[in-house]
């Protein structure tokens, strides 16, 4: 029977075991990263006694607990796109929630831990609302100037120990028990905390919010186009951030049993910041191993040189020079570099396609800048015409209405002168008219005056002068029969006869002549 | 006939000595495609940035759908149901093709404000985005990151991202900015394919796409409304070809 049952039991295990490996080998490999490192973790209170006592313990619990801030800083770098420089602020207001609610003897979870939450959670609102409105180096330096205000609050704050912090009475009671003080409690409780921090974040980036956070990361203006309104959607993630990291910090104080102002210093919160960076943004589990390997790296260099900054610090520059998003960029070039024939041929390819979107961009842009040229071109002939238009155009239309003025009389002119001609020419025709009808009377009268002068003498001048010529004709051949001795005598007579029709002849024609 | 969806009163905008938008009346009535066209410089993009709040005017109201928003902010038009496409391209490089358009959806789905559930997983969101991509050609990409789109393509998830917001009236500034006539004939076509599925503002360079696509045109020059009419009517509009042919030449 119990072999029966033991047999089951294994069967169970296994199935269940070959279950969840099979689940997790569906996951993506940022989550299995995470599980990883958490499950690693996990092994740690198993393997500190063998090594060293109980200080493996201690720096797992720092390294847990600032892996929370970090993933809550995370939240703000990677996904909203705001380096906060003053997150050390929160860590201590949390830690300093624990203190002074242990040093009323108020230190029980009930009260601790949502004063904890409520006391970062208003600080994030209260200067949230203020950085939240600034973009890059402003939102760094806003933060800076609060987590500083922060710390020199705490440092006045007399009652509670000022500059030389708070010792606390004891940790937070749970439920009125010590059981936080017992070390192995405290760590997993720490490490359940880190865990549901991660899946938190996880949850949060992937969610409708975190779409919008992200998505205002990349492009405010499509977001805005898309009906979001930025300041909101920050606002609401930089309070959660801040109420995350003030978990940290209650965590934080009740760890170290100690709360001092040095926990908020702009040290604190730029370390919070290497240990993203170390760590790579972008992935999940980057805060985490950020947080692992700084602190490791700090004690580890501790024991070998008291000057363990003088080599922490250049090989800080190292990793951020060296590896594109932290050691989770480093992993994730690893991986590349070691993955399959085709998987390395679809990588390539995806290069490649990857340099040619990059050249068309570059391309575009080249158009855009000439077509920005062509622009700033036509600005200037725009602004060479208004000033064609202001300055030179006044001037030359006088001179064209002018033009245009002496143009038009010209044209008068030229009118008038071809009314003249056409005038001119009808007169001269009335006149070669009345010539004409001139000429033509000359010649009627002078015709006229031809034909009575025919008349006259055919009708009046040549009979009488036949008669006379007949007459004389008979005279003249009477003389001849009667004698010739008459011939001297008709010479006489004849050439008498002859002077006289000469003179009635030329009297005659004078009388015709005068009339 | 229809209602007007976006009228412009008498809208001023100067940058400095400079009246960039001098007197803008005009009214775009529901359902119709109506395109704004004039030469560079006559101020088409400022009057887009001023309709959809990325640019507040000096003077003058713009009253969509009955309401006047012209001193609401952009992402309150946006609420309003105004969806407008950018000159220079503004997609979010990170994000794939369907979250893009995704995030559009999302945006007119209900609150923004839920921490828990993967957006991702949405099928309600994703299939109205995969109809948007499918709409605007792009379906097979849908799971490349916009950054590594081809240029063409960004214009057309441009297009997908407005189509998916559901708008009342979608403001298109220069879709086709900077595309090769092969693209631009496909936008154009994608673009009639959605003719009466919504009110749409055209602002367009490419006078083809503009006379295939317009119900009436309007034509600015130097920040003044010229004419405004049915394309065969714009055409033989003297003012207009004074502006296109008299000065340009």
């Amino acid at each position: 029977m119990a072999r029966v049952i033991e047999s089951g039991a294994r069967a169970a295990i296994a199935s269940a075991a070959s279950a969840a490996a099979g689940r997790l080998r569906a996951l993506a490999f940022d989550k299995r990263m995470a599980a990883a490192l958490f499950a690693a973790l996990a092994l740690l209170p198993l393997v500190s006694p063998l090594v060293g006592g109980g200080y493996l313990l201690h720096i797992g619990e720092r390294v847990l607990i600032f892996a929370i801030a970090a993933l809550s800083l995370e939240l703000l770098i990677g996904a909203g796109g705001l380096v906060s420089f003053g997150h050390a602020a929160f860590l201590g207001i949390g830690a300093y929630a624990a203190g002074i609610a242990a040093s009323h003897g108020l230190g029980t979870l009930a009260v601790a831990l949502p004063a904890a939450l409520a006391a970062s959670a208003a600080f994030a609102l209260l200067t949230g609302a203020i950085a939240v409105r600034t973009h890059g180096v402003y939102f760094i330096m806003i933060t800076l100037a609060f987590g500083q205000m922060a710390f020199f609050v705490a440092a006045s704050l007399a009652p509670y120990g000022g500059d030389d912090g708070l010792s606390l009475p004891g940790r937070t009671l749970v439920l009125g028990t010590r059981v936080l003080e017992n070390r192995i409690v405290f760590f997993y409780v720490t490490l359940a905390l880190a865990a549901a921090s991660w899946l938190l974040v996880s949850r949060l980036v992937a969610s409708r919010f975190g779409r919008v956070l992200r998505g205002l990361t990349d492009s405010e203006t499509r977001m805005q186009a898309l009906g979001f309104a930025p300041y909101r959607y920050r606002l609401t993630a930089y309070v959660i951030a801040g109420t995350l990291c003030g978990l940290a910090g209650f965590l934080l104080g009740n760890q170290a049993e100690f709360v001092s102002p040095a926990y908020m210093h702009w040290q604190r919160s730029g370390e919070l910041i290497v240990m993203v960076l170390l760590g790579g943004t972008g992935t999940l589990y980057g805060p985490v191993l950020g947080a692992l390997a700084l602190m490791v790296l700090e004690e580890g260099l501790a024991r070998l040189t008291e000057h363990w900054k003088a080599i922490l610090g250049p090989l800080l520059v190292l990793v951020v020079l060296f590896t594109r998003g932290g050691i989770a960029g480093a992993i994730e070039a690893w991986r590349r570099r070691t993955t399959t024939f085709p998987e390395l041929l679809a990588d390539l390819q995806g290069r490649g396609r990857a340099a040619l979107a990059r050249a068309e961009q570059a391309a575009m842009e080249a158009t855009a800048a000439a077509i920005g040229c062509g622009r700033r071109a036509e600005a200037g002939l725009g602004a060479a015409w208004l000033r064609w238009r202001a300055a030179l155009r006044p001037r030359l239309e006088p001179l064209a209405t002018l033009a245009a003025r002496s143009a038009r009389s010209a044209d008068g002119i030229v009118r008038g002168a071809a009314k003249a001609c056409v005038r001119a020419e009808s007169l001269l025709g009335t006149m070669n008219r009345d010539v004409a009808a001139l000429a033509g009377s000359a010649r009627r009268h002078l015709s006229a005056g031809l034909g009575r002068c025919s008349q006259t003498w055919h009708g009046g001048l040549r009979p009488r002068l036949a008669g006379l010529a007949r007459l004389a004709g008979r005279g003249i051949a009477r003389m001849a029969a009667r004698a010739v001795p008459w011939r001297v005598a008709l010479h006489r007579a004849l050439k008498s006869a002859a002077g006289l029709a000469g003179r009635s002849l030329s009297s005659a024609l004078a009388r015709w002549r005068r009339r | 006939m229809s209602r007007a969806i976006l009228e412009l009163h008498d809208l001023v905008k100067s940058y400095g000595a400079l009246r960039v938008t001098n007197g803008v009346d005009l009214e775009v009535l529901a359902g119709e495609t109506h395109a704004i066209i004039g030469p560079n410089g006559a101020g088409k993009t400022t009057l887009v940035n001023q309709i959809s709040g990325a640019v507040a005017p000096d003077g003058g109201r713009i009253v969509l759908d009955g309401r006047d928003v012209t001193r609401l902010p952009m992402p309150a038009r946006a609420r309003l149901g105004l969806a407008r496409s950018f000159q220079i391209t503004q997609v979010l490089p990170r994000f794939t093709a369907l979250e893009n358009v995704a995030l559009a959806v999302q945006a007119g789905a209900g609150s923004s404000f839920r921490f828990w559930q993967p957006a991702a997983a949405e099928e309600a969101l994703n299939a109205r985005a995969r109809e948007a991509l499918e709409a605007a050609d792009l379906g097979a990409r849908a799971g490349v990151p916009a950054g590594a789109l081809s240029h063409g393509e960004k214009r057309r998830l441009e297009l997908a991202i407005a189509l998916a917001q559901g708008p009342r009236l979608m403001l298109l500034d220069e879709p086709a900015a900077g595309a090769g006539t092969e693209e631009t004939r496909r936008l154009v076509e994608i673009l009639r394919s959605l003719k009466g599925r919504t009110t749409v503002v055209l602002v367009e360079h490419d006078m083809q796409a503009v006379f295939a696509l317009a119900d009436r045109i309007s034509v600015l020059v130097e920040g003044r409304i010229v004419a405004t009419g049915t394309p065969e009517a714009v055409r033989a509009d003297a003012a207009v070809r004074a502006a296109y042919l008299g000065e340009a030449a």
